[in-house]
């Protein structure tokens, strides 16, 4: 067959290409790193909307936003307010992680620096914890 | 010697038409690799596909998936995967031909702008002296070609236009070494979001890459060559 008359045939594997993003068949740290940036960037942007709504209840007045308030104290809200702590700092700490490799910085040392990201969310969100509840 | 259960991924248009896993249960011994039960189930299934060459990881051209991680399957020790059931399906983000074998020219389409050069000078060699730039000799030079970088990576997954690691890295070299090679020329070629800029640093390819070239690490040098210079265009 002439190079011309070649037909590419179509990409068929893997058929969800944007699973790969959050498939859990990860080969390194690296890989946990990237999928748990993806997860806590999209949990933030959804945080932003309800944190717009909470914000807007100002507008109908003082009482509003208080009877709010006093339902974000359940234990529930408490709790996820407390994962938002963990995404938030994730997020932030591994946004400078991502900074220095792409300054070249420390790339020899990227699994290690996920590492210490994870111990300092964690220690942060157990320290938050304690002040929470 | 023990029995091990391989589930195979099998398609081929006309034949197998919907893609789907053949179970084959193999008595492994010791010695033996991926390729080596492939090789043996051939025999009585002269349909089964997947391609190779050297049998002893130099050409690069047996990269498939194996319990879902990207190898050559001639240097991967069935044994030493430690797992009854052994999956095998072919490398990802490249179009599939037939059962373990996808087509790699969109692979090559993609080093072709960085004209990749045929270094294989050793470090051993008193003359093969890195230069300053360089500092110590990674293994680029060995490079094979797998794709196994492509398939690892989850931003060629949803970009098919990104330059991907392997095209990446040897820019990276390029401009390290350029050899007679327009460097600035290669560098202004990757500055753009189908170039270095794409990666999201999951670092996957270095991972997989059965030879530690590190593609992940020559693109993260690509990102300071660059920074480097824009910072110094503008003081």
């Amino acid at each position: 067959m002439l190079a011309e008359e070649y037909k590419r045939p179509e990409p068929l594997w893997p058929k969800k290409r944007l699973g790969e993003w959050f498939s859990i068949a990860k080969k390194g740290a690296g890989g946990w790193a990237f999928l748990l940036h993806r997860l806590t960037g999209i949990l933030l942007v959804l945080y932003l909307f309800l944190h717009f709504y909470v914000l807007s209840t100002l507008s109908r007045g003082a009482n509003a936003y208080d009877n709010l308030t006093v339902l974000m104290e359940s234990p529930f809200l408490l709790l996820l307010e407390l994962g938002l702590v963990a995404v938030i700092v994730y997020h932030g700490l591994n946004g400078i992680r991502l900074m220095l490799l792409t300054l070249n910085v420390g790339v020899k040392q990227q699994k290690e620096m996920f590492w210490v990201v994870m111990a300092i969310t964690i220690l942060t969100t157990i320290i938050a914890a304690l002040f929470m509840f | 010697m023990a029995e091990i259960t391989f589930k195979i991924f099998r398609y081929k248009p006309g034949v197998i038409d919907s893609p789907r896993y053949d179970t084959f249960k193999v008595d492994v011994e010791d010695y033996m690799t991926v390729l080596d039960v492939l090789e043996k189930l051939r025999l009585d299934d002269p349909t089964l596909t997947y391609r190779h060459s050297c049998h002893h990881g130099s050409c690069g051209t047996c990269g498939m998936l194996v319990n879902g991680k990207e190898v050559l399957a001639c240097v991967t020790n069935v044994m030493e995967l430690g797992t009854p059931v052994v999956t095998v399906e072919p490398l990802k983000n490249a179009p599939l031909i037939s059962d373990l074998v996808v087509d790699m020219v969109p692979f090559f389409e993609k080093y072709g702008p960085v004209e990749m050069p045929l270094i294989r000078e050793s470090e051993y060699l008193p003359e093969g002296k890195p230069s300053e730039e360089v500092g110590t000799y990674t293994r680029l030079e060995s490079c094979l070609e797998c794709g196994l970088c492509l398939s690892a990576c989850p931003m060629v997954a949803t970009d098919p236009d990104y330059m991907g690691p392997a095209a990446l890295a040897a820019a990276a070299r390029v401009v390290q070494e350029p050899r007679g090679q327009d460097a600035p020329a290669i560098l202004k070629m990757v500055d753009n979001e189908q170039g270095c800029w794409r990666c999201h640093s999951a670092m996957e390819c270095s991972e997989v890459c059965p030879n530690d070239v590190d593609p992940g690490g020559m693109i993260m040098y690509l990102r300071q060559k660059l920074i480097s210079r824009k910072l110094k265009g503008h003081y």
